[in-house]
Order: C-alpha cells, then structure tokens, then sequence
C-alpha cells in the first residue's frame, strides 16, 4: 500500500528532483562567464611577466645585474646593458624574454634582488605568432593588452 | 602447405597509443584468443623527454620545477621527494614549520591524486558520474594550491631546504572547510560505486596481483597495499615528520582491482586525517632553513624514496661537487608497477585491460619522463 502511495504521488521523483535542485544554488554554480567576467586569480599566480618602473619616476628598477637570465632553467632571458660613463654603473638597454619556452616557475622572479621582474595575474598571453611570444623590453614594460569584447 | 597467418589463431591487436583508456601515450600490444588475452606487451616512450638527462645541465634549484611535470597529477609529492633527496645531499633538515607545510600540500595531493584516479578508472568503466563529482573536490584543492604557490598543476611549491611562500591568510581555515566537505563526498563517490553491481562485477577477480608476484615485480603503493602486505613508505622510514602523526595503512586481502578501489578509497579517508592533525602541529617559525645561494653539495650520492600517492617514489642523486647534478635517477611507481600488466592481464577478457590498466593508476608522463 505504501509502496503504491509512493509511485502514485511520485515521491521517488520529487526525492531525485530535490537533490538536483538542492545544486542549483547560484552558490553552487562555478562557470565563469569569461571574456565577461574575467576571473579573480590569486595573488601569487605566476603569469605574464613585468618589468617595473619606478612609480614616481617612470625609470626602471632593473639594475641589469642578469640574476635572472642565471637563474632561468630553460635560458630564455637575455639582459643587455651599457655602461654609463657618467655614474660608472651598469644600465639596461634591452630585456628580451621568450614566453614560449617560459614555464612559469618563478624563478626568476624569486632572484630578482630589486623586486624589478615580476610574473604578474594576467594570463591572456597568447598569441598568432611565435615572434609575439618574444617579448621586448617595451613589451614587458607594458604589459599585454588582451583584446576586450564590447556586449 | 606453409603456414599462413590464418591459420594461426592467435589475434595480435594494437591498443593504444592514442586510445583514451591507456591514459595518455601508452601503446599495449595485446595478443588475443578470441576475446582472451594471451600476452600483452607494454610500449612505452611516446612522451619521454629526457628529464634525467636535462637534470644534468641544470642547477640543483633549476631543476626543481622539472619533476613536477613527470608525474603532473601528483606534482607536490615530486616535488617532495627531489628536495628531500637535495637536502640530504646537503645534510640539511626542513624547519618544522616547513615540514608540516609540505605533509599537509602532499596529502592534499594524495586526495587529488586518487580522486583523478578514481574519475578516469570509472569513466573507462562505463561510469561518467564520478569524474564531475572529482573534478568538483580537485578543484578546491587547486584553488588552495593556487593561492599558495601560485599554480595549479606544476606547482613548484617546495624549494631546497624548506619553503618558498609561507601560507596566505586564511590556509589554515580553507583547508579545514576542505578536510570536512570531502568526509561526506567521499561517502557519495561510495554510495555510487562500492555496492554498484555493475562496479564490483567489473572489478571483483579483474587483474589479481598476489603478494608474491608484487614483492617479485617490485609493485608498490595501492597495488601492494590490496595485496594485504602492509608496506608504507609513511611508516617504514618516515620522512618529513610522518612518523609524529597517527593514521592507518588500509589493506585488504584478494589484491583485485576491487580491493585497489577500497585501498585508494580508504587512504583519501586516512589523507584527511593526517592533514587534520598537520593543521594543528603547525606552528611559527622560519620556513627555509640555512641553505647557500649557490647549491653546491660534497661529493657524494643520496636515494630517497617517499610514498607517493602511486607507489615508492625514488630520487637518485650524484654530485660530483659542482653545482649541477652529475646524474639524477628517478624511481617512479608508475613504470615499475605497469610492468605487472602482463600477469595482471594474462587469461582475462579483453575488455578487462583497460580495468587493469586504469587500476595500476598511471601518468604516462611519469612513465616515459
């Protein structure tokens, strides 16, 4: 008899319902709407490279000490610089980083001993070409510039 | 009349290596009578990239973020177990703090492990239900992986000597939400699978690996442990303060790819409970010990071997005194413990290769490395 209640009122049913809907919790729902929404990522995600400047001054904090270039495991940072005759201290020319052997360990950044190289949050770094993977001192500067969708 | 391949009844049919069941790059030659296997033989290398052989033309710290990429499931515990071999080259001892960091980061990876484990072997079974729900618990222990050392796969979150990050606010309390949400998942993933007709029918029988043929194949971790011989890295020789904490080695007796599911099942439950007791050990402190810029052991070689979520995993290291390793050698559980496919897979039905496959737990990436 109960058993008979059951299947006519359906009560199996609604019990499996429930539990779908108990999930439908907008709690619950972890999509990321992306180029809508770009996604939080934590603090210390080891992203795209950056090499500061100074925030008051615009100059670069890179002492051109090549820490960095030691330090890579794969060899991808070539750091040039030029003596000033002036000052007798070393100044950089040119960085030259190459995201496509890049694997992201934070090496360099950990032997930066003037916080100047930094792998930064942003994570759109792809790109059409392997040249666009090489950045440039005036790259790294600026940072990439992910193409933004208008809806 | 000579003897042509007709005549023979022998089948000899290729699986893999692009076969979704092998788990990446793993080619098996099975020979066949009808639907039963006679003999099988293992193709390996198609993802070999020489990681020993770059080990030695890099640094002892450049080399760290390497080991995460053989076994990438299980990256943490790699991680692990190339600094241990390192500091003890050097003779050095984590502080404790970066101790109980490491414990906790690694039985979190053990979960993540067999909770990936535990999807793809029943998604090869037919059951495509569990995966979402691992994927869902994986994802939290990434997420805390992510906001501790800033990745989420190869994570490079151990450094010679210690740590690199100390623990961002609010570690402690995330991985405790975590420690009491995965209780209840994991009695979910059970209530699908443990009593599933279908589950225990594939699995019961499937892939019997005695005692003996373990210790003579030199299988460990699960595969061993559902063998019924209670062997534990964790408890043999601890390492990195296991032995301050209390748990239990599952073990169960027939040693089938059954008993493997329960082992596995039963070690995310005992992961738990380490990591409870590691988030009540930690304590201020400093988070690297005393180690030179410039890591240049004495002469001399070291082999540690720590439990990883798939077996024993060794690091073999030789210094010759300079600052790059003269040789690096990696035990990994996975190749020693694919080489019992053969007498796993002997006189079982074809479509049983893929449950012994995914019940060895494999990451072609730790295989071929």
């Amino acid at each position: 008899m109960r058993r008979f209640l059951r299947t006519v009122f359906l009560i199996d049913l609604i019990e499996g319902l429930w539990v779908t809907f108990r999930t439908q919790h907008p709690r619950n729902i972890c999509t990321d709407q992306y180029p809508r929404e770009r996604p939080k990522i934590a603090e210390r995600f080891r992203g795209a490279p950056r090499l500061n400047n100074h925030p008051e001054t615009g100059e670069t904090l890179c002492i051109a000490c090549n820490l960095c270039a030691i330090a890579c495991p794969e060899a991808l940072i070539v750091v040039s610089s030029e003596r000033n005759e002036k000052t007798k201290r070393k100044e950089l020319t040119d960085f030259t980083y190459d995201l496509s052997r890049c694997m992201f360990c934070g090496l360099c950044e950990d032997a930066c001993p003037v916080d100047a190289l930094e792998l930064t949050q942003d994570f759109e770094i792809a790109s059409y070409t392997r040249d666009g993977l090489i950045w440039d001192r005036k790259m790294l500067e600026e940072g990439p510039r992910p193409a933004r969708y208008k809806f | 009349m000579a003897q042509t391949f007709l005549d023979s009844t022998e089948l000899v049919l290729n699986m893999g290596p692009q076969h979704p069941s092998t788990h990446g790059v793993l080619r098996v030659i099975l020979k066949l009578d009808g639907e039963k296997v006679t003999g099988t033989e293992c193709v390996v290398g198609y993802l070999h990239r020489g990681v020993e052989k770059i080990a030695e033309n890099r640094t002892y710290a450049q080399f760290a973020p390497y080991v995460d990429r053989m076994d990438y499931v299980a990256s943490v515990s790699n991680g692990l177990g190339y600094c241990l071999a390192v500091e003890k080259l050097l003779n050095v001892e984590a502080p404790p703090r970066a101790q109980v960091v490491r414990v906790i980061l690694t039985e979190l990876n053990r979960i993540a492990s067999h909770l990936i484990w535990l999807g793809t072997h029943a998604l090869d079974l037919g059951a495509i239900t569990p995966l979402f729900y691992v994927m869902r618990e994986r994802e939290d222990i990434l997420n805390i992986y992510e906001k501790y050392c800033g990745a989420r796969l190869t994570t490079h979150a151990f450094r010679i000597g210690g740590l690199q990050y100390d623990l961002y606010d609010g570690f402690e309390e995330e991985v405790k939400r975590f420690c009491d949400i995965i209780g209840p998942r994991v009695d979910e993933y059970e209530e699908l699978l443990t009593g599933n007709r279908i589950w225990i029918a594939r699995l019961t029988n499937v892939g019997v690996l005695n005692a003996e043929d373990c210790k003579a194949y030199g299988v460990t971790g699960p595969l061993l442990r559902a063998a019924g011989v209670k062997w534990d890295l964790r408890k043999a020789q601890p390492y990195s303060g296991y032995q301050h904490y209390d748990f239990e080695i599952p073990t169960r007796a027939n040693g089938d790819s059954y008993d493997r599911y329960i082992v596995r099942v039963q070690e995310m439950r005992q992961a738990v409970r380490i990591v409870r007791q590691a988030l009540d050990r930690i304590e201020p402190g400093p988070i690297m010990a005393k180690v030179a810029k410039v890591i240049k052991p004495p002469v001399g070689e070291a082999y540690v071997s720590i439990e990883a979520p798939k077996g024993e995993l060794g690091y073999f290291v030789v210094s010759d005194g300079s600052t790059q390793p003269y040789r690096v050698r990696v035990r990994p559980p996975s190749f020693i413990n694919l080489q019992a496919v053969d007498r796993m897979a002997r006189g079982s039905l074809i479509a049983d290769v893929c449950a012994i496959i995914g019940t060895i737990d494999i990451v072609l990436g730790e295989v071929d490395r």
